[in-house]
């Protein structure tokens, strides 16, 4: 049996994220809710949900015409809808009354093998299913999404003692497969695992805040970057979440946890947090939390002392700038912010080092949690492995504070070792035990433990990923493109089938694929006035390009994160490619007062020329690439992609960003057998009459106050590329014309001051310039 | 000399660009259905009838090859009759009903069907394959301005204020809301069958717009300008069509005539004020009926843009009260191709209505034209 048709029931923030992420999937859901109190509409509540959803920010869907796959009803009238759903996730108010009637009345409608699921962050399953039949109980189980559904990747799944263990894996190889999320499977205890740590953590963290007089500025800086926890910190983060939100996980938490818990010591929150919460300070949502943005849009924090607000400081402490050099010089760090992050990353390790195996039988599932759900970098037990076992152990002794019986059993050795290349970590019965890694599940991380790197140089690498398939590896900062990344381009391009293989992956396991052309190396080379350089690092990217697009073997990209200007490049110069869903592809180049250069112009224009939906003629095709380039357009993920055609109809998207490398290795094993290189395109373009037509539409903008005077420079010069210089539409334009008009208009382009302050700010804001 | 009279005026409903009820249709099968309805309603037996003259300012892609000529065939009229598609931009159809007046005069045919049509939904303003003469453009850039600018342009040599463009705008919009709510559309308009069933009324119509609406909207085309989507025509898919005939043929048979045909001229204008082009069109054609504005008791303007259609006001001294008594393109909408024989049938059709003798039907086109007819009461 599989999965598809899945109802949801309850659409407030959670409930209709989860039912826009399947819609994603695109898989049939019903979304039911209650028929609200003097509502004309009797399916008001979905109806709003689905409307919210089109307009979310950021988007809960991948594509808004995906709201088609999501039926509204209500709770009345509707409850048949549920006889052919193969999966209903409750995601109503954490009630155990009402949630209990409710399961008794999906009981009539459900059919049989039809799965069941409760989104509950508190309440236990045992609770849940106290005096339920057999039949419940076997096909009921607990699946926790975080918010927003779509960006967070994990999803804890609970199961009970007489849960079916067949339906059970339907539905989490459906959240992994279709819905792209990472199941970690937690044992049936209060919060399960990562909000059982991570409300500790916070609760920890403000009580210790304002016992050690630490400003919130400061407290996120020390429990931000230097220990690998995203930088909203501890008090950013429960603006995003919410501070009305606190005080009911904290109760809900308190009412089920064992009395001995320590959490107990921590419930009662600051009194500040209460009155913040009565005055409509909840966080992002509300009028602002810790922090808020004032009238002139300059940020503001509290003090914790008096409630009162202050223009933020933005100064690191000492202690902070010590930390991200060396975790343990922050801990050392004498210094109120160095006790204070060591008092609450020591208490939070020990209280989670207690938990195993109370929470999780492991603790690679509670580190995975930890990563994923609150997108930690290391998870609690990896953290005590980077700061040192020994170190962590010995300064606990040092404070004569207890040593849990996790940490005493590994007796000086790390919780994660590594064995013959595998990733093993320490179980419970004192044996490291090898991770696997489920079927379809292809992790480059786990090669490069098992293997040296057949080519590297300082910003890629070459890695065999097995069956004659190689691996391209970017590692420079942000995966910006150089010339180290050119030179091992070229470099693979040439030797792949000397070295035995038979097709190519560009892929790697960082947050963004590739930011496009290091910037900062086209700056200096203008500033210098390095034109023939300039010239020769243009030329050189499109050769690689172009020897990219037509190797003699397959060439597949599989991105993930951003893939901008020079990335998106590499990208439509792959022969295939297999793209995680979120993936945010676009030529941006005009922000930085350039075109793209590296053949994307080229690419774009031949794509759409050959989509037959596209309209004939010379000019279509041209106005069509020009908008999305001097727009700077960025998908907004990869099915968005494939409407602006960074990708083609025929490239894959892969919903689980783990799966990614392994479909792309399918990929290019099927493109392998009797591989040809794509046939180059050509061109009749319109020449000075099509960019006459687009400059009518570029000085319509600018008089219409949508595009700076500089905008127009750099539109123009876009537009002569797409529509082919000085051509006749009579005439047919190769590849290499394209390509040699792009570095043409560039080498206009960057001889003007204005597109190096373009430049320059982007490198010091990391946001384009409107000169 | 012949007396040439129009005899009948139908239109589709007027629909917006893009969601509109007819974003879907072809506009060769709006035409179609159209022309049909004219002949059908009739009762001529269509093999007497010459020629059809079709308008439309963008003939391309669905629009394209001859269109007159393949509607003819759609709407099932007899291979024996003609077909040729014209056009003069926003003049196009009225420049039909002018080539059947001529051609009548010259004793070459006694039916003509004088018809208009663009789905802009379907056929982009500017086309799918802009290519403007790079020279001219560089050189003479007015004669490829947007509408939109040469609307500001006006307003600024004119010095017309928003806000008496945006009370203009409401104005139409509540003559054009009374009419509907009073059936006088009802003669006019032909149903049209969609996929999604027939569509009976016009859909570009805003009843709630008031001038406070009208006065938050930020400018559509200069940011420093005065002219909003609230006071220009808006971007509308729709046909309309005129029956124009001889008297003696239309007696003849039994066909009622709403007018006849007076004068009529064209006038060329500078393209970067284009919406000023009516005033010297209708004053040639004025001249031609040796009558003066003053014995004009009907008037169909135009409303390209409420700030274009003021200029004219001003600079002709028309009396307002005259103007576009049912409503004009702001509120109706303005299918470029099909928009001359409407206000011309709709001139037509009011004169009879009040009883009237003289009708003036003018109006403005891209490039720097103006166009203008004048009708007489029979």
């Amino acid at each position: 049996m599989s999965i598809e048709k899945v109802a949801v029931i309850g659409s407030g923030v959670m409930g209709a994220g989860i039912a826009a992420q399947i819609a994603n999937s695109q898989t049939k859901v019903v979304l039911l809710d209650i028929v609200a109190d003097g509502a004309a509409e009797r399916d008001q509540l979905a109806n709003r949900a689905i409307a919210a959803m089109k307009e979310s920010q950021p988007a809960q869907l991948m594509d808004a015409k995906f709201a088609g796959f999501i039926t509204p009803g209500n709770l009345e009238d509707d409850l048949e809808q549920l006889a052919d759903c193969d999966w209903i996730i409750e995601v109503v108010l954490e009630d155990l009354e009402i949630k209990k009637a409710l399961y008794q009345k999906i009981e009539k409608f459900r059919k049989t093998g039809a799965m069941i699921s409760s989104n509950t962050s508190t309440l236990p399953l045992s609770i849940l299913t106290e005096g339920m039949s057999e039949r419940f109980c076997s096909d009921f189980l607990i699946t926790h999404f975080f918010n927003p559904p779509r960006y967070m990747r994990l999803v804890e799944v609970i199961t009970g003692p007489k849960a079916n263990p067949q339906a059970v894996s339907m539905v989490t190889d459906f959240i992994d497969r279709s819905l792209g999320k990472s199941v970690v499977r937690c044992h049936d205890t209060p919060g399960f695992i990562a909000n059982r740590i991570g409300t500790y953590w916070l609760q920890l963290a403000i009580n210790e805040a304002v016992q050690h007089q630490i400003d919130v500025e400061s407290a996120d800086y020390v429990l931000g970057r230097p220990v690998g926890i995203p930088k909203t910190g501890v008090f950013g983060l429960i603006d995003l979440v919410g501070l009305d939100l606190m005080p009911h996980i904290l109760a809900n938490l308190g009412t089920y946890l064992d009395k001995d818990d320590p959490f107990h010591a921590l419930a009662e929150p600051p009194a500040l947090l209460q009155t913040m919460i009565n005055g409509g300070y909840t966080g992002r949502k509300g009028k602002g939390g810790f922090y808020r943005l004032n009238k002139e849009r300059k940020k503001e924090v509290i003090s914790l002392a008096d409630g009162t607000y202050s223009l933020a400081k933005r100064q690191i402490p000492a202690a902070a700038k010590a930390g991200i050099k060396n975790i343990r010089a922050l801990f050392d760090h004498d210094s109120k912010e160095g006790r204070y992050a060591w008092k609450v990353i020591s208490e939070t390790l020990t209280y989670t080092a207690s938990l195993v195996p109370e929470i999780a039988d492991d603790i690679e599932s509670v580190d995975r949690a930890m990563r994923l759900g609150y997108n930690w970098k290391y998870g609690p037990f990896e953290l005590i492995d980077h700061i040192g076992v020994d170190w962590f152990v010995d300064r606990l002794q040092s404070e004569n504070r207890p040593i849990p019986v996790q940490l005493r059993t590994l007796q000086g050795r790390s919780f994660y070792r590594r064995d013959n290349g595998e990733l093993q970590f320490h179980s419970r019965n004192g044996v490291y035990t090898t991770i696997k890694r489920p079927e379809g599940v292809l992790l480059l991380s786990d090669i490069k433990r098992q293997t040296r790197p057949i080519l590297h140089n300082r910003s890629a690498s070459l890695w065999d990923i097995g069956d004659k398939i190689a691996c391209l590896e970017f590692h420079s900062k942000m995966n910006s493109i150089n010339l180290f990344t050119l030179a091992m381009i070229n470099k693979v391009v040439k030797n792949i089938p000397k070295l035995g293989f038979q097709g190519l992956i560009i892929h790697n396991e960082a947050a963004n694929f590739s930011v496009g052309a290091n910037i900062l190396m086209l700056l200096v080379i203008a500033k210098l006035r390095l034109w023939p350089l300039m010239n020769f690092i243009l030329s050189l990217g499109q050769q690689t390009f172009q020897k990219l697009k037509y190797a003699p073997f397959p060439v597949v990209g599989a991105p993930s994160g951003l893939a901008l200007g020079g990335g998106c490049e590499i990208l439509l110069h792959c022969h295939a490619v297999e793209a995680h869903a979120e993936s945010y592809i676009g030529l941006v180049e005009v922000g930085v007062g350039i075109v793209p250069g590296w053949g994307g112009c080229k690419e774009l224009l031949g794509r759409m020329i050959a989509d037959p939906k596209t309209a004939k003629g010379p000019m279509p095709a041209t106005m069509q690439a020009f908008e999305t380039i001097a727009m700077a357009t960025v998908a907004k993920s990869a099915r968005d992609a494939r409407k602006l055609h960074f990708l083609k109809f025929d490239d894959g998207i892969v919903m689980n960003r783990e799966r990614l490398l392994a479909a792309a290795k399918k990929r290019a094993l099927q493109l392998a057998e009797n591989y040809k290189a794509r046939a180059p395109y050509t061109f009749h373009l319109a020449g000075l009459s099509g960019k006459a037509a687009l400059q009518m539409g570029v000085n319509e903008f600018i008089r219409r106050g949508d595009a700076t005077k500089y905008d127009a420079v750099v539109a123009l010069a876009l537009a002569e590329v797409l529509s082919g210089g000085e051509t006749d539409h009579t005439e047919e334009l190769t590849e290499k014309d394209i390509l040699d008009l792009e570095r043409k208009v560039i080498m206009r382009l960057v001889k003007n001051p204005q597109t190096r302050d373009r430049i320059a700010h982007m490198l010091k804001t990391g946001k384009p310039l409107r000169n | 000399m012949k007396t040439v009279v129009i005899t009948d005026f139908v239109r589709s409903p007027f629909t917006c660009r893009g969601s509109g009820a007819l974003s879907k249709v072809r506009p060769d099968d709006i035409a179609a259905q159209v022309v049909a309805a004219l002949v059908k309603r009739s009762g001529l037996d269509p093999t007497l009838i010459e020629d059809l003259i079709l308008g439309c300012a963008f003939p391309e892609a669905e629009q394209g090859f001859n269109l007159a000529r393949l509607v003819v065939f759609l709407a099932d009229l007899p291979r024996s009759m003609g077909g040729v598609t014209v056009n003069r931009f926003c003049g196009s159809s009225m420049q039909a009903i002018h080539m059947a007046a001529g051609a009548i005069r010259m004793n070459a045919g006694e039916a003509f069907i004088c018809a208009g049509v663009e789905s802009m939904t379907r056929v982009p303003m500017t086309g799918f394959n802009p290519m403007p003469n790079p020279k001219l453009y560089e050189n003479m850039p007015a004669a490829y301005m947007s509408m939109g600018e040469t609307a500001e342009n006006l307003a600024r040599l004119y010095n017309i204020a928003r806000a008496d463009q945006e009370a203009f705008a409401v104005e139409s919009q509540l003559k054009a809301v009374h009419a509907r709510e009073k059936g006088l559309f009802e003669d006019e308009i032909v149903a049209i069958q969609t996929k999604n069933g027939m569509v009976t009324e016009d859909g570009c119509l805003r009843p709630e717009v008031t001038i406070q609406a009208l006065s938050s909207l930020k400018p559509a085309f200069d940011e420093t300008g005065t002219i909003t989507a609230g006071t220009s025509s808006p971007i509308t898919d729709g046909a309309s069509a005129v029956l124009v005939t001889t008297l003696e043929f239309a007696q003849k048979n039994n066909l009622t005539p709403l007018a006849g045909i007076r004068s009529y001229a064209i006038s060329g204008c500078e393209p970067h004020i284009m919406g000023i082009g009516p005033v010297e069109s209708t004053r040639k054609a004025l001249k031609r009926a040796e009558i003066s504005l003053d014995d004009i008791d009907i008037i169909e303007l135009n409303e390209a843009f409420a700030a274009q259609a003021l200029a004219v006001i001003h600079e002709t001294k028309m009396d307002r009260a005259k103007i576009n008594l049912d409503g004009g393109a702001i509120a109706l909408g303005h299918p470029l191709g099909a928009t001359g024989a409407r206000i011309t049938g709709k001139a037509a059709q009011l004169l009879k209505r009040h009883n009237k003798r003289f009708a003036l039907a003018t109006q403005c086109i891209g490039g720097g034209q103006g166009i203008a007819t004048v009708l007489e009461g029979l």
